[in-house]
């Protein structure tokens, strides 16, 4: 179902052809980071920590580096010291002293998993062998698991230098950043209040859950060059991280990006990639790593676990007058968590006069968390979410009339000040509303409906794009973007509209470092938006540059020469229009090979909204949940490829309904996980999910010539809070805790059990 | 004069005002006349001769993308925010 606001009459947008790198795939011919080989390889294989926390006394790697077939052996003493700051790395602000620890522990491990030392070996077997005689000195240092733990006063701390403004220079501190978000008058707000709730939420570290391991395979030249085949969201990113890990110049590394089995933000980060390469620095030749499904889960980026407690207001009549939020995200071994965007979210769809968010980063003995989707909001949806639910139910009002009559508009202030342009939350309400799942009747018992909404900022970056005009009139768009979820189909299909071409005329490649200008990773939702900018871009400068062969051909100036549904033309007798097609075959008579290029830094990103309704049936024996519909409805502007659009709305919701029910890292009271496998870290399957109904709405993003907004990121927000208000409504218990797995609810089945039990018991005295 | 919106925890810097007047034709200048004013904010918004990689800038409601070298008007509303990614 469609709710188009875009009224754009476009012939290739909009269409569903079908993807252009699927035959690849389903024939098994597409190269994953793990399918390539060179002569000569090499295996690394990387010895980890098996402590939450502990001093690194000393390591030995002598007998390990004795060992028949083994070929070098490297510890963070190999790494180059860098400067303890933040730096501006491609589009993230990194520290690169902490990147450079967390990929190779230097005087600490600070989670269970973190890398100590790396093999090469000629065997991965032989590798792996090797790093049963590597010798580690620890001195273990209690774990500290939870923010609550290191927020305490006298918590063992896990990074001696690290400081915050607010406790001063002297003080350690578990607690890297504090941000504040302040606005009207939180008392006078709650005062005129006729509703307030308040509640406190904790939500389990989950990890992005994508299929394919992290891999490299790094290539070091004798010239000081080197090159690097990975699976990344990010190639540019990769190389200028690695340059920086390394002390590599960032010229002297290509990064070629592999197909991508799943990275939903995990991958925009460096792990083996650097070490493959310092490996085949030493050994002088190629070596590959890759990791383990275990290795995956215990040390590479899940998102935060946190604690958040959320307290609104509102009169009445249903109008939010106040909210007040503490929170407090796991930022891992390193600083770093989204709680800064978790604040600038939370309450994001609403119009809400006065509010208070505190917000803080606090490092415990997990490992560094990385993007997840949305990164911070999910988890601060649920509590607001929730809230908001409860409100709602307070004022006898229905919740997506309670949405939309605080919901956020144009010129609503945001969290942190900016006011917003032309937004679609309140489109994606009405869609909930209107759609066939919200009027359908549910019925039986322990069932209940849910709603939630979330919002997502989407990021614009830098992208580049060259498109192609063959001799047969067939194009090419060559991006530097990693194709994650329908980028080479959307850029074909955005050149072939400009250039009224067939979307399968237009052959899309990702390609590498060397080959494109820059490009930011792909992720915040920015793909479609700011490469799609590009593309955009260079198949005008096409159109420039053919509408000069033409004035050519006719004897005309280009700007007599008019280009329109996919022709050229021009006033005067016997000239009949050509198509880009019949220009092709003109172009070596009139100045050779056309090939239109174009770069964006994108401005006006417009943010995304989402709204979700879920059906569940709690069993009250179990505290099992089933998901019985699910439907989700996002803003994305403009809908290039309806299915892969649809696609990523599923794909958000599915993963948010593991996030609500299932999925939790489970660590033992000595700070190590035992649930490194997808056995017991249980994401959801088939099996789990109804099929997941979309509505799509399209509010075009004022400024963008195709009116596209992100996609891949804000349907992962809603889905927990919109299954925990069902629950709620189907068995009168607020669920404050993710996972809601059976244990869970089925605890608060009992304890609201027990309540009226007493209560009954109380009244009969 | 542009205005420019103080976040809350650099409020202490300007003595509690959420907004104040700065002139500058680029977000460098404006940094400028607020650290003229109020001494401390270079020290919280600018590394190397930039905008911290941890801060964003918001010129009448779009996130600017030059750093110091983004153009501010005279009658601009400028905020400073967190800085963020996505997934």
């Amino acid at each position: 179902m469609a709710a188009s606001a875009n009224g754009q009459g476009y012939k290739v947008i909009g269409t569903r052809p079908i993807r252009h790198d699927g035959v690849d795939k389903v024939t098994g011919r597409a190269k994953y980071g793990a399918d390539f080989s060179f002569p000569g390889m090499l295996f690394g294989k990387v010895l980890r920590s098996p402590y939450a926390h502990a001093n690194i006394k000393s390591i030995k790697t002598e007998k390990a580096l004795a060992m028949p077939g083994v070929k070098a052996v490297i510890t963070s003493a190999d790494l180059p010291e860098i400067a303890d700051k933040m730096e501006q790395a491609g589009e993230q602000a990194v520290n690169m002293a902490q990147l450079s620890a967390n990929i190779l522990a230097r005087d600490k491990v600070l989670y269970d998993g973190h890398a100590v030392a790396v093999v090469a070996a000629t065997s991965p077997h032989i590798a792996e062998e090797a790093l049963r005689l590597i010798e580690v000195d620890y001195e273990v240092l209690p774990p500290v698991m939870s923010v609550e733990a290191a927020m305490e006063p006298g918590a063992p701390i896990l990074l001696p230098r690290l400081r915050n403004k607010e406790e001063g220079p002297d003080k350690q501190t578990n607690v890297a950043t504090h941000l504040q978000f302040k606005r009207g008058d939180l008392n006078e707000g709650f005062k005129s209040a006729d509703y307030v709730v308040e509640r406190e939420f904790k939500t389990a570290m989950v990890h992005q859950g994508y299929i394919e391991p992290h891999n490299a395979v790094g290539i070091y030249n004798a010239d000081g060059h080197a090159t690097i085949y990975c699976s990344t969201q990010g190639s540019f990113l990769v190389r200028s991280l690695s340059s920086a890990v390394l002390g590599i110049p960032e010229g002297n590394l290509k990064v070629v990006p592999a197909e991508i089995g799943g990275g939903f933000g995990g991958k925009t980060t460096i792990y083996l990639e650097p070490l493959s390469v310092l490996l085949s620095k030493k050994t002088g030749h190629p070596v590959k790593l890759t990791m383990s499904r275990a290795e995956v889960l215990r040390a590479t980026g899940p998102t935060s676990g946190s604690t958040i407690r959320c307290k609104m207001g509102c009169s009445k009549d249903g109008k939010l007058v106040a909210a007040q939020v503490w929170m407090a995200y796991e930022a891992g071994g390193f600083p770093g968590s989204p709680v800064g965007a978790g604040a600038m979210t939370i309450i994001a769809p609403y119009n809400i006069p006065n509010m208070l968010i505190d917000a803080y980063d606090v490092v415990v003995n997990r490992p560094k968390t990385a993007a997840y989707r949305a990164p911070g909001a999910t988890n601060a949806a649920m509590a607001s979410e929730t809230v908001i639910d409860e409100l709602a139910d307070k004022c006898g009002i229905d919740p997506c009339d309670f949405r939309i009559m605080n919901g956020a508009k144009e010129g609503t202030p945001q969290t942190a000040g900016p006011p917003y342009r032309r937004i679609g939350f309140i489109e994606t309400v009405e869609a909930i509303k209107n759609s066939p799942h919200y009027k359908s009747k549910l019925e039986g018992p322990n069932r209940g409906r849910g709603v939630a909404s979330g919002f997502w900022f989407n990021v614009g970056l830098q992208s580049s794009s060259i498109v192609n005009i063959h001799t047969d009139g067939t194009a090419s768009v060559v991006i530097g973007s990693v194709d994650i979820g329908g980028t080479r189909a959307a850029q074909a299909m955005i050149a072939a509209e400009v250039l009224g071409l067939d979307a399968n005329d237009v052959r899309p490649l990702v390609t590498d470092t060397d080959s494109i200008g820059h490009t930011d990773v792909t992720g915040g939702s920015r793909t479609a938006f700011a490469t799609g900018w590009a593309t955009y871009e260079a198949a005008q400068d096409v159109v420039r540059q053919l509408k000069e062969r033409a004035a050519k051909l006719w004897e005309k100036k280009p700007e007599e020469i008019a280009f329109n549904n996919g022709q050229f033309s021009a006033q005067g007798d016997g000239i009949k229009p050509m198509t880009v097609k019949e220009m092709a075959g003109r172009l070596a008579r009139t100045g050779g090979p056309v090939s239109g290029r174009a770069t964006v830094n994108a401005r006006g990103v417009g943010p995304a909204f989402a709204t979700c309704a879920v059906d569940v049936q709690v069993d009250p024996d179990t505290g099992k949940v089933d998901i019985l519909r699910a439907t989700i409805a996002q803003d994305v502007g403009t809908a290039i490829h309806p299915s892969y659009v649809e696609g990523q709305m599923q794909g958000g919701t599915a993963q948010g309904i593991g996030w609500a029910l299932n999925e939790e890292y489970f660590y033992d009271e000595k700070g190590v996980l035992r649930n490194s496998g997808l056995l017991d870290y249980r994401m959801p399957t088939c099996l789990d999910l109804p099929r997941i109904e979309t509505c799509i709405v399209e509010v075009p993003t004022p400024g963008h010539p195709l009116g596209i907004r992100g996609v891949g990121e804000v349907s992962i927000i809603p889905p927990p809070a919109a299954v925990a208000n069902a629950i709620a409504h189907a068995i009168g218990v607020r669920m404050t805790e993710l996972p809601m797995s059976p244990p869970r609810v089925l605890k608060a089945i009992l304890s609201k059990r027990g309540t009226a039990e007493t209560q009954a018991a109380a009244a009969g005295r | 004069m542009a205005t420019v919106v103080i976040p809350a925890q650099l409020r202490k810097l300007t003595g509690g005002k959420d907004r104040v007047s700065a002139t500058g034709r680029n977000v460098g200048k404006l940094i400028e006349d607020l650290e003229r004013q109020f001494p401390g904010f270079h020290e919280q918004l600018l590394q190397d001769g930039d905008v911290k990689p941890s801060i964003a800038v918001s010129i009448d409601g779009e996130m600017g993308t030059g750093g110091v070298l983004e153009p501010v008007r005279e009658d601009s509303e400028v905020f400073f925010l967190p800085a963020l990614g996505g997934g």
